[in-house]
């Protein structure tokens, strides 16, 4: 449950698809001129990348992983058909986008004129492949904890969205730069945001550890997360005398 | 320009500055955003692109005839997606550290809007040639703009470009930490990049007033 909890906030608030890794972008700022539009885009990202995460989830798990075919018999043992991801993932999201325009459509004509032109541009959105690919390289370890992840980070990117076109809306009776209009201010607002994002990233250690940079540092990630096996350790033995000191009181 | 028309050489020039995918178009800005902390990922992300959507248009304008327009979409996601495969294994083979650094982002390169733009709003209609010239010139309008934040980001952030310390040694304080100068470590952080695109395009507005936007 305590996972559930952590990874909710965490992929919400830190990892947030727009702030922290720039996921999404093109959309976000060409939908985001009306808080109505954002909301439907922003609900519609949700409910695909709730689908497509979990999903993906199990190719990668059955399929493509190295010694994923495991389950055909033992000599598919050695088979790693990691490098088919991108064209599988893609091909999951293009056919859920398309079958659930056609299922909305069908059952929910008033939903589906809320979201209809949204829907055949989210196949294009970073943020959906993104997920997915985040997904396989941050290892998710199970099914439900995929379609968490899915859904938080589209309720990350579904609060950014709905920010930034409250902000535009307002804006609009500003004076701003002349050649800052419009794109300019944006990028800018959105920066600042970001900063303001930035300050999340204590929230889950509880201590002043910058966040996780999820951008260029890959190469060091694996040094971050040994660190924080290390550091998960000790808090773990920190927690265990602590409770055995309860115990013995 | 013997070797092109002038029609043909604009194909190339506009977008690198006019109508430059980033910061006319708003198109592919996902990834140029994220990777722009080191020059030299910039510089390989750049080619990458370069590849993808050079290619991309040729093979998209020769099968331009055959595409049902119904399903071109999905050609259109395939035939990204063969090229992005290509390249991840190239840099997987030949530059591993690199592509640990770029990590997801060379894999949203298929979901990169300036490639499915041009598939659809140029390639679709037009020869392979000019579609060839097409996405070059988009692809270097995209690499420019990249190659622009990313040295500014890694001089100002870690002051070094291309991993070589230009600035002096801020350990023992040579060059210009001598004289007091500090690395601003806000360059790093991924909200700065979206700072330096904004003052980007401030620049090219105030210089070419055309292009303002009617808020």
């Amino acid at each position: 449950m305590l996972e559930h909890l952590e990874l909710f906030f965490k992929s919400i608030f830190i990892d947030n698809m727009v702030f922290a890794v720039f996921l999404g972008m093109c959309s976000y700022l060409a939908v985001s001129k009306k808080v109505s539009t954002a909301v439907g885009l922003g609900a519609a990202v949700i409910f695909v990348l709730g689908v497509t995460v979990p999903l993906n989830w199990l190719l990668d798990k059955y399929l493509l992983q190295d010694g994923a075919l495991v389950w055909l018999g033992p000599e598919y043992a050695d088979y790693d058909l990691g490098f088919l991801s991108f064209i599988l993932f893609i091909a999951t999201i293009a056919t859920m986008v398309q079958l659930v325009e056609i299922v909305v459509e069908k059952f929910s004509p008033s939903l589906y004129n809320s979201l209809g032109i949204f829907l055949p541009l989210i196949a294009v959105n970073c943020a959906i492949l993104g997920g997915s690919l985040f997904m396989q390289t941050r290892e998710i370890p199970n099914l439900g904890l995929a379609l968490n992840y899915g859904v938080s980070s589209g309720i990350g990117w579904f609060l950014a969205i709905l920010a930034i076109a409250a902000i535009r809306e307002k804006i609009r009776y500003s004076n701003v730069p002349a050649p800052l209009r419009g794109l300019g201010i944006t990028f800018i607002i959105t920066g600042l945001m970001g900063i303001g994002f930035q300050s999340f990233g204590g929230m889950l250690t509880g201590d002043n550890e910058p966040p996780e940079p999820t951008e260029t540092t890959t190469a060091k990630t694996e040094e971050i997360k040994e660190k924080k096996e290390i550091k998960k350790e000790i808090d773990d033995e920190e927690r265990t005398i602590s409770y055995n000191e309860v115990i013995n009181k | 320009m013997a070797l092109l028309s002038k029609k043909d050489a604009n194909l190339i020039l506009d977008p690198l500055a006019d109508n430059n995918p980033i910061t006319i178009q708003v198109l592919g800005i996902c990834s140029a955003l994220a990777i722009t902390a080191e020059l030299k990922a910039s510089v390989v992300m750049a080619l990458s692109v370069l590849f993808v959507l050079g290619a991309g248009n040729v093979v998209i304008s020769l099968l331009r005839n055959v595409i049902p327009s119904k399903i071109r979409i999905i050609v259109q996601l395939v035939v990204v997606a063969t090229l992005v495969i290509i390249v991840d294994q190239v840099l997987k083979a030949f530059a591993y550290e690199l592509s640990k650094t770029l990590s997801v982002f060379v894999g949203l390169i298929i979901t990169n809007c300036i490639i499915m733009g041009r598939f659809e709003a140029f390639a679709l209609g037009n020869g392979p040639w000019k579609s060839f010239l097409d996405g070059i010139g988009n692809a270097l309008g995209y690499g420019v703009i990249l190659v622009i934040i990313g040295f500014f980001r890694e001089l100002l952030g870690s002051g070094t470009l291309f991993g070589f310390p230009v600035l002096g040694d801020p350990v023992t304080k040579t060059g210009l930490y001598a004289l007091g100068y500090e690395n601003n470590g806000f360059m790093i952080i991924p909200p700065a990049a979206l700072i330096v695109v904004g003052i980007v395009i401030w620049v090219q507005r105030s210089r070419n007033r055309t292009l303002i936007e009617e808020a």
